[in-house]
């Protein structure tokens, strides 16, 4: 299976079949997810209203680390495999995975502000999300600083696993230290199983993000292709004898 | 066996006779610290409080400061190359590079930390700890640090870069190492703590070198 997608031209036709699916399985669950999670689902008798920012939290909380988790997967595939295009799928997985983490930064801040009244706690889970984000920022980073676009794609994927081996050890001692440092009277998330009302939502909302994230993948690797074609047939060209009155 | 000796020799000779970069990392380190006092104010109570972090969290950017310089000399002038084809495993090659620039910038942090206890005004029990506690860590900051500068190798702005691989990583060192010196001057047993960095730094003097060695085989392909 891995073998077989790895031939960039058979993904790209997978793709394009995938895609409208991927888009229509998105725009459903979303659309749903967001009646039933806006109003068809209670308002928390604590917290009102405001436990309705859940329903994009969680899931974005969801695809941060589980992008996290595909990329640190395809970087060793790609670094034992020698896949090009699982070095692609990392890279273009990358800014995708952030911008989840940010979104479940801005709404964790928020349900913050109306359940704790503060905008940021050092809370575990909080403070782990942080961390996470400037994983992915040093990932990014780490594979656009070279000339050699090879040379990026191969540090970047050894920096991918060697944050998966560090994120749960990160994991855990922000969690001790965030139980050494808090005072116990910080109010808990979850606490009682949730309520069918709320899963609900929750599941469509996750499932509808992951299809946007595939959407989104798919998307980007092939541009990525694209851009890879147009830049070998430029190469092509600058190399042709009718093109040597170009300026150099 | 005696060529990594040699090795480390030969790094820590190069590190003396030049000179400078312990110098600079040392000069940072004493530096900062005493800009804290200039902006948080002269309350010795307070100070003597944040004394195990402040000295932590400098230590460990003087450390991450120094990074940079771990592989880049031998890239740049190609023994890196004749490093990667010689007969030892290059994981072990690592560690003598490792070992080499602790000795050099981790070690003289820690012989000054006593003056700066002093202008922090901690006591003997928090001294002590604090020093045992960066004995064990700045090992595992230099470990950590052979990948995030094998990685940068040849990158533009590898000097910033690193900062932004590295730091995130040195979290957990960070949060046992202070939380073993607040242990001690609060009359918490700082066994468990101790275990805990003892613990990070055998981990990373078991994994970093393969992820360093595979970088650095990268950087010279």
């Amino acid at each position: 299976m891995i073998h077989f997608l790895a031939n960039p031209a058979r993904f790209m036709r997978i793709g394009q079949a995938v895609l409208p699916w991927c888009w229509a399985v998105a725009g459903l669950c979303i659309g749903t997810g967001l009646w039933f999670a806006l109003i068809v689902s209670p308002a928390d008798y604590q917290q009102g209203e405001s436990v309705r920012i859940m329903y994009i939290h969680v899931p974005s909380a969801w695809m941060a680390l589980g992008v996290y988790t595909l990329i640190a997967v395809v970087s060793a595939m790609a670094l034992v495999w020698k896949h090009p295009l699982a070095f692609l799928i990392g890279r273009a997985a990358a800014p995708l995975g952030a911008g989840f983490t940010v979104i479940c930064l801005i709404t964790g801040s928020l349900w913050g502000q109306t359940s704790w009244g503060t905008w940021w706690v050092w809370d575990a889970r909080l403070t782990s999300v942080l961390v996470l984000f400037f994983l992915y920022l040093g990932y990014m980073a780490l594979g656009a600083a070279f000339d050699d676009a090879d040379r990026g794609n191969r540090a970047a994927a050894l920096l991918a696993l060697v944050g998966a081996v560090n994120v749960p050890i990160i994991k855990f001692s922000v969690d001790w230290w965030s139980t050494l440092h808090q005072p116990a009277s910080v109010l808990r998330v979850g606490g009682p199983s949730i309520h069918p009302s709320m899963l609900t939502p929750l599941l469509l909302m996750a499932v509808g993000f992951i299809a946007y994230f595939l959407a989104l993948l798919i998307l980007r690797v092939r541009a990525e292709i694209a851009q890879r074609k147009v830049q070998a047939a430029m190469m092509v060209g600058a190399t042709a004898p009718g093109m040597q009155t170009h300026e150099t | 066996m005696s060529a990594l000796a040699a090795l480390i020799v030969f790094d820590i000779r190069l590190a003396l006779r030049r000179g400078a970069d312990t110098l600079v990392v040392l000069g940072f380190f004493v530096l900062t610290v005493i800009l804290f006092p200039f902006g948080i104010g002269t309350d010795t109570v307070l100070l003597a409080r944040i004394a195990p972090g402040l000295v932590w969290v400098t230590a460990l950017l003087a450390a991450m400061l120094a990074l940079d310089r771990l592989f880049l000399a031998d890239f740049e002038d190609g023994s890196l190359d004749q490093l990667v084809l010689a007969d030892q495993a290059l994981e072990l090659i690592v560690l003598a590079k490792a070992a080499a620039h602790w000795a050099t910038t981790g070690l003289p942090l820690i012989v000054v930390v006593p003056v700066l206890a002093l202008v922090l005004n901690m006591d003997a029990v928090g001294l002590g700890h604090l020093m045992l506690s960066l004995l064990l860590g700045t090992p595992t900051l230099t470990l950590i640090g052979t990948i995030g500068a094998a990685l940068t190798l040849g990158a533009r702005r590898a000097g910033v870069l690193i900062s932004l691989l590295v730091l995130p990583l040195y979290i957990p060192v960070l949060i046992f190492g202070v939380a073993l010196v607040t242990a001690a001057i609060d009359g918490i047993d700082p066994g468990p703590r101790l275990m805990a960095l003892g613990g990070f730094l055998l981990m990373a003097l078991a994994l970093s070198p393969f992820a360093a060695a595979a970088a650095l085989r990268q950087a010279v392909r």
